[in-house]
Parts: C-alpha cells; sequence; structure tokens
C-alpha cells in the first residue's frame, strides 16, 4: 500500500451564495485546490455530494463537474453517506492512491443547499433518516440529536449550560474563519434565547443551512516529497464504520458507536493513540453531537464532554482544541462538503497557516465526520512530516 | 408517494406486526430478513402487545413538510414489553408533562394525508396507558 499525501487544499466562502450554482462553487473548490498544490494534473475525482437530486433536481454530477473542470477523459464518482459524503469521496480518493490506481486523486465535497424552501431542505436532510420508519412520525435532524440530548443529560447530567458553551466556543473559532457563514462571536444568553426548535435544542445548537465546497488533491508522499511548496502532510490513518440507521435499534443512546469504532480503526492504521492527536475537527451538526463526538473518540471520558467543554479543554487554547475553524456550526454545513472542509482547516493548520486561530505547534491532526444520527462515521488522521 | 409504498408497509404500521428470530428469540421491527443478532434467517411472525415505556423524546417545534399543522408534537423512542424499540409520535397528553420511564400504549391514529394522491395514511402513535 502506497502511502499517502495531501498536496492541495482548496475552499470557497460557505453562506448562502445565491449568485453561485452547484457546478460554479465544486469547480471553484477544485481550482482553488489545484492553484494551491501547483499541479495541474488529475487522474481520478471522487464527488462527495448528499442530496443534489432534492436540493438541485440534478444528479450525475460525476459528468457534470468533470465536464466543467475541463477533465472529460478521467474516471469520476459520486458518493453518497448523507453528511459524511465529503469524508467518504477522501476516503475513497485515499483507496486511490493506496491502491496506485491513480497518482493524483481529486476529493471534492459539495452542496448547494439554498436552491429549496427550508421546508424542502428539511424533507431533503430528513432521507438520511429511517423515512419509512422514523421520518414518517414526523421526525426532524434536530428532533433526533434532541432525543441524544434528553438521554445523554439524563444519564451523564450533561447541562443546557454545557451543551451551549460547544456553539460559543466554536463561534469563537470561527470568528477568526474568513470562509466561515456566521463569523461572529456569541454568548450563552445567545444560545440559551434562542428558539426552540426541538426541545431541548434550540436554534443556536444547530448548524445552519449552507452552500459551499471543498477540494483536497492526494499523491502518493514519494511524489509528495519532490514538490517543496508547502510542508508535506501525510494521510497516515482512516477509518470508516456504520451503524444502525435509525436511532431506536441503537443498544446505547448514550455513544456514538460508529464514531468509536471509525476512530479507533483510524487510530489503530496510524499507530496512534487519541493522546499523540494534538486538536481535531469533529461532526459537531448540533452542540450534543459534539459532546457525544468527544467521548465516543475517547478525547474525554463517557460523560465528561460537557463539563470539558465548560472548563475550556477543547477550547483554541485548551489542552484538546476542536474545531478550530468554527465547526458545522460557525462555518457552516453544506453536507457534502463538510467532510472535505475539515481535512482542509487540518492541513492548513498543520501547515501552520490558519492566521489567528492557529493552534501553536500542531503536528498531528484527526478529521471526523458522520452521517445522519451516526449511521456512518469517517476519521482520518494527518501528520505533518 | 404512490398508493404501493404505503400500502405495503400497512402490517407493521396497522398491527405492529414484528418477527420473532427462530434461533436467538431477538425480535425485529420492522421485519428484516437476516437476524442483526445471530444472522439466522427462519422467522415467526408476532404482533406487538402495544404496551412499553419511553426512553427518549422530544418536542418538534419547527416540523418537517407535511407536519406543520400539528406542531408541537412530542415523538419518543419506547422500548415495548417484548424489548424491541419503537419509534412514534406521543399524543392525548399533556406535553410538558412527559418523561422518561412513562408507560404508554399504542394506538391506532391517522398520520397524515397525502396531497396529490388523496392518501390517508394511517399508524401507530403511544398515549399515556392508563389502563383502560
Amino acid at each position: 500500500m502506497k502511502e499517502i499525501a495531501v498536496i492541495g487544499i482548496g475552499i470557497t466562502k460557505f453562506g448562502e451564495l445565491w449568485e453561485k450554482s452547484l457546478r460554479d462553487i465544486a469547480v471553484e473548490s477544485a481550482m482553488n485546490c489545484l492553484d494551491d498544490s501547483g499541479i495541474d494534473r488529475i487522474d481520478s475525482i471522487n464527488i462527495g455530494c448528499m442530496s443534489s437530486g432534492l436540493f438541485n433536481g440534478q444528479e450525475h454530477l460525476s459528468s457534470m463537474i468533470a465536464d466543467y473542470l475541463g477533465r472529460l477523459d478521467i474516471p469520476s464518482t459520486r458518493v453518497e453517506s448523507a453528511c459524511v459524503s465529503g469524508g467518504l469521496a477522501v476516503r475513497n480518493a485515499c483507496l486511490e492512491i493506496a491502491a496506485g490506481v491513480s497518482d493524483y486523486a481529486l476529493a471534492i465535497g459539495v452542496e448547494k443547499m439554498t436552491d429549496v424552501s427550508m421546508g424542502e431542505a428539511t424533507y431533503a436532510l430528513a432521507t438520511a433518516a429511517d423515512q419509512d420508519y422514523e421520518a414518517f412520525h414526523g421526525i426532524t435532524f434536530p428532533g433526533l440529536y434532541a432525543m441524544l440530548a434528553i438521554a445523554h443529560m439524563e444519564h451523564y447530567g450533561t447541562t443546557r449550560e454545557q451543551l451551549a458553551q460547544v456553539a460559543v466556543k466554536n463561534h469563537y473559532n470561527g470568528s477568526m474563519n474568513p470562509n466561515a457563514q456566521f463569523p461572529f462571536k456569541i454568548t450563552q444568553d445567545t444560545v440559551l434565547n434562542s428558539t426552540m426548535i426541538a426541545d431541548p435544542l434550540r436554534l443556536m445548537d444547530c448548524s445552519p443551512v449552507t452552500d459551499g465546497a471543498a477540494a483536497v488533491l492526494l499523491t502518493t508522499v514519494e511524489k509528495a516529497k519532490k514538490l517543496k511548496k508547502h510542508p508535506l502532510v501525510v494521510i497516515t490513518g482512516f477509518g470508516s464504520a456504520t451503524d444502525t440507521i435509525a436511532l431506536s435499534h441503537r443498544k446505547k443512546l448514550t455513544e456514538l458507536k460508529a464514531v468509536k469504532t471509525s476512530a479507533a480503526k483510524a487510530l489503530q492504521m496510524a499507530g496512534k493513540t487519541i493522546d499523540d492527536i494534538d486538536f481535531a475537527e469533529v461532526h459537531d451538526c448540533f452542540t450534543i453531537a459534539e459532546i457525544m463526538v468527544l467521548e465516543s473518540m475517547g478525547i474525554v471520558d463517557p460523560g465528561k464532554g460537557g463539563p470539558a467543554t465548560l472548563d475550556g479543554y477543547t477550547a483554541l487554547d485548551g489542552k484538546f482544541p476542536v474545531n478550530p475553524s468554527g465547526g458545522l456550526k460557525s462555518k457552516g454545513h453544506p453536507v457534502g462538503a463538510t467532510g472535505v472542509a475539515q481535512i482542509f482547516e487540518v492541513v492548513n493548520q498543520l501547515r501552520a497557516n490558519s492566521g489567528k486561530r492557529q493552534i501553536p505547534g500542531v503536528k498531528t491532526g484527526l478529521a471526523q465526520n458522520m452521517g445522519g444520527s451516526g449511521g456512518s462515521s469517517i476519521c482520518h488522521i494527518l501528520e505533518v512530516k | 408517494m404512490n398508493v404501493p409504498r404505503h400500502w405495503r408497509e400497512t402490517p407493521e404500521r396497522y398491527r405492529m406486526e414484528a418477527v420473532k428470530c427462530r434461533k436467538c428469540g431477538k425480535i425485529s421491527f420492522p421485519a428484516r430478513l437476516i437476524c442483526p443478532e445471530c444472522k439466522n434467517k427462519v422467522f415467526d411472525k408476532i404482533n406487538l402487545s402495544g404496551k412499553g415505556k419511553l426512553l427518549t423524546y422530544t418536542i418538534i417545534r419547527t416540523a418537517p413538510k407535511g407536519f406543520e399543522a400539528l406542531a408541537p408534537y412530542a415523538v419518543g423512542i419506547v422500548e415495548m414489553a417484548e424489548g424491541v424499540r419503537v419509534m412514534g409520535q406521543i399524543t392525548d397528553c399533556d406535553l410538558l408533562s412527559l418523561k422518561t420511564g412513562d408507560k404508554l400504549i399504542s394506538k391506532f391514529r391517522r398520520m397524515n394525508e397525502e396531497g396529490k394522491t388523496g392518501l390517508i395514511m394511517y399508524s401507530y402513535k403511544f398515549v399515556p396507558d392508563i389502563g383502560i
């Protein structure tokens, strides 16, 4: 198996990009990525996109994106695993490099969500749940995570203030991210007085509906070593796992098993433990999600995610910074783009190129991306050499 | 949604029909072709009793398409007497006094109406089990 390096990263502004189309933002992120790499060669494209069919009435992105990138003769694949579609595109690109099938593999994540009304967007997102046995009963994604929040609060004593602190911390980090959809600071009061969406989760516990795209270019470590443009960033581990699609079928409602398994696999592949990781980008689609991910990955013990967040353990200047980009909460959550955007942030941090939100001296980072209510999860571990 | 999409789910939605693995006894709702516990492929049909207790829940205030008129409404995960867990709405109760551990029982209720087909969909909903 060949060793994998990230040699290019690109991203668009995240937000309500009404003047731009699905194809515009996908291509823009890829152009930025190729410019960043200094390489003008792509052997294959993997596109992560959850639901262009429902958001834009457009399938067949394999052809469309390759076409508008001006690369018509190469393999192009669109992959879908709900909100982990982006992470899956990166994983597939990793497999291509590792297998020696491609020398330069491009992974793009994209979602253009504001072409439909909020009701239609909510419907499209709910298709990541069990349509016949969850969505049929009128459940929403905030509702699914609200049920996890109630279970976590009752079992571990997690508090409303602890949940709110996830949003406060991520908005603080995101206030220094020029690509973020909501680059401003908020307070506990902002969260605790926002509109109730699904008890106990309020509007400011939820990641937004976002347009955006991100791209990464991978090659072998051998080839990357000859490039001197950026510090060498290597993907040393990746892990992927699934769990039941229906939340009601989980054996435990207080952990995310796919997250636990995917992180363990990635760490094992990299030959590391969670203590060797300097920082992480994690899937904070809702505030409770970040707390449960911290616990499921072993960054903190079960039940300690809330207190650790309130104590600043995961803050930018804490012992284990989480979501320096602002996370899904502040940066925005264009679902298919999120997993690739996480890799963008981790690489930029490892290159010591993150401006005001740079974490000093980081050498090893982890990106954790998940789909649905935790029905799928993918982790990548990256190191600067 | 066309009629068969709803019609084929009626055993589950109307009668809470589940399957019991003939090898390990694990109950699955809805029915599966492979037992998630022991991978056996032979099952017996059973009907759930409808009785259970509330494990976790939420009150939906921002509803998805088709449920707007119903909001606010409660949805929860109910652990049935048979051990299997089912998601469903909880109705005929004071939403704010719901708590985990509440005893519930399933009732046959109107769920939704499909605009284009005029199809009226029915299913189970849960209500407080007050022994009547």
